[in-house]
């Protein structure tokens, strides 16, 4: 029994270079059973599954960050390098690690090998995408690879099925060989230790490996196009139009229809309980919350999709190399672009599809900028205010005065993202250098649906699971704010009126007074948290217009007769750069495993929000628009 | 030593990130002078080695960007790496 409750402790662990087939690899190996987690303290995902060798083994295999050293550079490769070292006390040290290389692009992975040996855990080297290597005519040796490298050398085809069977009937030979583990006697490499490995190296790929006369030429063929500064700056457009697209439009029917389905379940509530807290609390606090996580799950499942696509086939890379100067400028990685582009339709992907980016200060500096892109729940505030209080007139004779306010607003959200992360990079990291951009570009590969699906149901469970109890808890808190206490028996105005969010509207007259907002705008404020559109209704109630969205026509005309112009102007501003999303501030304290950085990022943009909508305000007020 | 070897001594040494597109030939050695980037001259030379630019190496300038001709996408030996031609300032070649 005790040989028994040994073995399915076992650990094993893939590293290798990026780009190197390792994630393909460890999908292939655990299948969709696989946990994603964080390591203790940093945003750094630590992905384990269950594997079992042929003979009935069970092993966990842990995908560790990819990296060229254990120098680690960064903090995902300091992991890999705790890890690997066994320094991470949450962690057991691997029992076996299996060093994944690219069988196409050996250079690096074999460097990297080299100086794994030192270690003296045991080690072998898979080659990864060997199918690739045949089909283009590369000659391995494997014995003579295996005899020179000191280390077992395995092959695999993770894309295939059936690829990885020689892989795990081999680990089954050699997982058990007692002899292997050797004392460690890494150290931190010099150049010239660096250069003496590549050396080695490039040795033994001389005598083991043997290219082909004619070496494929279509990733250096599509790379004259994709690459071209102006036809690939085309290309990289018109997939990211492409993308927003799908991510704006495509996802639109079905988030009607999770909408819908959550509108009817609350009616049925509604219809099925007596009036009273229970009803209000199951259609408004638990329904209205769940759906109101799940109906962002289309557009994060459509973003997903092209992002592992574009990843798996080797483009991620290249829109980072052509975007490197453009981004930069502002002090933003080149992969910085999709997450900002999916923020047009919603933060919340926008803030998970930032893991496209490897440096985590980058990272995060993205995520604190992309709530300033225009999402399209602002939308419906927009064309609420603009429709009631910008003249439907034409200037210049061919502009429509409300489009160009529309776009106006569009442009503040850029320029204000561009200019924080700007100002970022220079308050928060001024001292600390620019890691300089240097990737790999890897060759062109076509992606394996099955891959995929298993990454996307994984994106969707983390979502769910994570995203969901904090959202969830929000719009609970939202909800007890604005139905506690109930009215008195007898009150004639809307129950919100008596609310916990009423008192603190009030509260607010006087912080809020010198940007403009009466009480009314203050108490819808607080519902608005759930959802920025949430706001149109909560205006409507507040100013007891029965209806809800449909009714969005009268409470425009409402607000045209209590508002003046300067209030209005400050609200549309406010809603520029105002932190009024639960979810997504939910989100980023997920995604950065900090509390610390979502108050920072509510912090900024409500100092943002009030200083611009003060100056707009007060401005509007010296013209003439009070 | 091989007489055709011999005009490639000759040649003169410039670095990488000065070097037009197009341009082939061999890594001669990694020098960093100060200021070429942000980075700790020996953590760049470091990182350089890592991603394969070592003496020796065949190079060869396939794209460059559109503003200011950078960032470079570099033929090292059989893989491409991408960086800017502030940093390839520190590997010469010939």
């Amino acid at each position: 029994m005790a040989t028994i409750a040994n073995a399915s402790e076992l650990r094993f662990a893939l590293i290798g270079t990026p780009n190197s087939g390792k994630t393909a690899l460890f999908n292939a190996l655990t299948g969709s059973r696989q946990k994603v987690a964080n390591y203790p303290g940093v945003t750094i995902e630590r992905k384990t599954g269950p594997l079992r060798t042929p003979s009935g083994r069970s092993v966990t295999l842990i995908d560790l960050p990819g990296t060229y050293s254990l120098r680690a550079r960064s903090p995902d490769e300091e992991i890999t390098r705790d890890i690997v070292l066994g320094r991470l006390s949450s962690e057991k040290t691997p029992d076996l690690l299996l060093c994944v290389a690219d069988a196409t692009n050996l250079r690096l992975a074999l460097r990297l090998a080299i100086e794994l040996k030192r270690i003296g855990r045991p080690l072998l080297l898979v080659l990864n995408m060997i199918d690739i290597a045949h089909r283009r005519g590369i000659e391995i040796n494997l014995d003579r690879l295996s005899a020179e490298l000191g280390m077992p050398v395995i092959t695999a085809a993770a894309v295939r099925h059936g690829g990885t069977n020689d892989l795990l009937r081999r680990i089954d030979e050699l997982a058990f060989d007692e002899t292997a583990s050797e004392e460690n006697k890494w150290k931190l490499p010099t150049t010239s230790e660096l250069r003496a490995a590549q050396r080695e190296a490039d040795r033994i790929i001389k005598i083991a490996v043997q290219m082909p006369a004619k070496p494929d030429t279509l990733t250096a063929r599509l790379d004259a196009i994709v690459l071209h500064p102006i036809a690939g700056l085309i290309i990289l457009l018109s997939i990211l139009f492409l993308m927003f697209q799908a991510v704006f439009a495509w996802a639109k029917p079905v988030m009607d229809l999770i909408a819908a389905a959550f509108d009817a379940l609350g009616t049925l509530v509604r219809d099925t309980l007596p009036a009273g807290l229970l009803q209000s609390f199951l259609q408004d606090g638990v329904i209205n919350g769940v759906g109101s996580v799940i109906v962002f799950l289309p557009q994060i499942l459509i973003l997903f999709l092209f992002i592992l696509i574009l990843e798996d086939l080797g483009y991620m890379a290249r829109a980072a190399f052509l975007m490197d100067r453009i981004m930069g400028g502002a002090g933003l990685h080149g992969r910085a672009f999709i997450p900002l582009l999916s923020s047009f339709a919603c933060a919340i992907p926008g803030i998970m599809a930032t893991r496209v980016i490897d440096s985590p200060r980058d990272r995060l500096t993205t995520i604190l900028v992309a709530p300033l892109m225009t999402c399209s729940a602002r939308i419906p505030v927009y064309t609420l205010i603009i429709s009631a209080f910008i003249p439907a007139k034409q200037v210049w004779g061919l502009v429509s005065l409300q489009g160009l306010v529309m776009f106006g607003l569009y442009a503040a959200g850029i320029a204000s993202a561009l200019g924080v992360s700007f100002l970022t990079k220079y308050f928060f990291w001024r001292d600390d250098p620019t890691p300089p951009f240097m990737l790999e570009l890897p060759d062109y590969k076509l992606p394996r649906p099955r891959s995929i699906i298993i990454a996307l149901y994984m994106r969707a469970k983390i979502f769910l699971q994570r995203a969901g109890t904090t959202i969830f808890s929000m719009m609970v808190l939202i909800w007890f704010l604005a139905s506690f206490p109930r009215p008195p028996a007898g009150a004639s105005g809307p129950a919100i009126d008596y609310s916990l969010a009423a008192i603190v509207g009030h509260a607010l007259t006087p912080l809020l007074a010198p940007v403009g907002f009466n009480w009314q705008i203050n108490v819808a404020l607080i519902p608005g948290m759930a959802a920025r559109e949430v706001a149109v209704a909560a205006l409507g109630t507040v100013y007891s217009i029965q209806g809800g969205k449909e009714a969005a026509e009268q409470i425009g005309q409402t607000l045209a007769g209590h508002w003046t112009l300067a209030t209005a102007l400050a609200v549309l501003v406010w809603y520029i750069f105002a932190p009024q999303c639960a979810s997504t501030l939910a989100v980023i304290r997920r995604e950065t495993a900090s509390w610390r950085w979502m108050a920072v990022t509510f912090g900024y943009m409500l100092a943002l929000a009030y200083i611009a909508s003060f100056i707009t305000y007060n401005v509007a007020i010296a013209l003439g628009a009070g | 030593m091989d007489p055709a070897d011999r005009p490639t001594r000759k040649s003169p040494r410039f670095p990488l990130g000065s070097a037009e597109r197009g341009f082939c030939g061999r890594i001669q050695t990694i020098e960093v002078a100060s200021e070429v980037s942000d980075l700790p001259g020996e953590e760049l030379e470091r990182r350089l080695i890592e991603l394969g630019f070592t003496e020796g190496a065949y190079v060869e300038i396939l794209h460059e960007g559109i503003f200011g001709r950078d960032p470079i996408a570099v033929r090292v030996n059989d893989a491409t790496v991408a960086l800017r031609r502030r940093e390839a300032m520190a590997i010469i070649v010939t």
